[in-house]
């Protein structure tokens, strides 16, 4: 029998059920509190997908031409050590 | 190049020419495709090949940029502790043991040289990554948004959902925000990022799950089908 867990505690374990760092009996109870409560369903879905959002390379542009400049500025340097 | 998993790099200097795929660089030929291992990129720079540093860095860029920008919040500086970073890491490659992967030794250069400008300009409004008093130890409430509706990746190609997520990532404090850039972006572990932010597991762990919930808390209210500030009336 799964253990009863109460909102305030799926919302603690949150992020380790994402990382799936908790044990299979806390990962059980939270599966079950899930399955009928639509706050925290409704909490986890947003955080995973803002989650999916943000690994996403496409999400934080870089400044155009940083790799340009970072490659530049090492070349110079590589060219005054030479010298 | 990009980085892959397990410690191979992606060499395509062809295409890299200077910039990156994600900078708008098209896609590689087999033919000038090739992977080789970071310890192998660091033997060829130990032995004069200094084309190879780069090769090592390149894939790092994404992340130490986003994560000095955490703690300076601004492109600018961020850029230039980047390349303050970039350039010590070179002059002290010879201390780099390889018990870390070369990308979280340059994640943790980059923190300290970003953490000392912090220091430097702005000392009346430093405020420190460490565990000092943590105003975030309770509970975090999330808001509760009952008409949240799934983002899309594909909806990443709009520019306004993009600059909504850099809003949100911005508005967070900075002790959090660079746990989150280091963990989900960066995808460092809990025990690499305690060990860059002299913290412990547990804070790491508490903050990130602050972090996430404050992202999902930032984005939600703007979501409108168009992510702009405002949500229309009913």
């Amino acid at each position: 029998v799964a253990m009863s867990i109460a909102c305030e505690e799926v919302l603690q374990e949150l992020s380790n059920y994402i990382d799936d760092e908790i044990s299979p009996e806390l990962r059980e109870g939270i599966e079950q509190h899930l399955s009928w409560c639509r706050n925290c369903t409704i909490t986890l879905d947003g955080t995973r997908n803002v989650l999916r959002l943000i690994c996403d390379q496409r999400a934080f542009e870089l400044p155009e031409g940083l790799s340009k400049r970072l490659y530049s500025k090492l070349q110079r340097h590589l060219a005054v050590q030479a010298r | 190049m990009e980085k892959v998993s397990g410690g191979f790099y992606w060499i395509d200097r062809e295409v890299d020419g200077l910039d990156s795929p994600a900078a708008g660089g098209s896609m590689a030929s087999p033919a000038t495709e090739l992977y080789v291992s970071e310890a192998t990129l660091l033997e060829r720079v130990r032995q004069g090949d200094c084309e190879a540093f780069y090769d090592l860095v390149h894939p790092c860029e994404r992340g130490i940029f986003l994560a000095a920008l955490a703690v300076l919040n601004n492109e600018a500086d961020a850029e230039e502790v980047v390349q303050e970073a970039i350039l010590k890491a070179f002059k002290n490659l010879a201390r780099f043991r390889q018990q870390a992967k070369f990308s979280t030794w340059l994640t943790q250069i980059t923190i300290n040289e970003a953490l000392m400008r912090v220091r430097r300009d702005r000392k009346h409004l430093f405020e420190s990554l460490d565990e000092g008093r943590d105003s975030d130890n309770g509970v975090y409430a999330p808001r509760e948004f009952p008409d949240w509706r799934e983002i899309p990746s594909s909806a990443l190609q709009r520019k306004e959902l993009r600059q909504a997520l850099l809003r949100a990532l911005t508005s967070l404090p900075p002790k959090l925000k660079i746990v989150l850039v280091l963990r989900d972006i960066q995808s460092l572990s809990t025990a690499e990022t305690a060990a860059s932010l002299n913290i412990t597991e547990a804070t790491v762990k508490t903050r990130l799950l602050r972090a996430r919930l404050q992202m999902r808390d930032a984005l939600a209210p703007q979501f409108d089908g168009r992510w702009s500030r405002v949500r229309p009336k009913a």
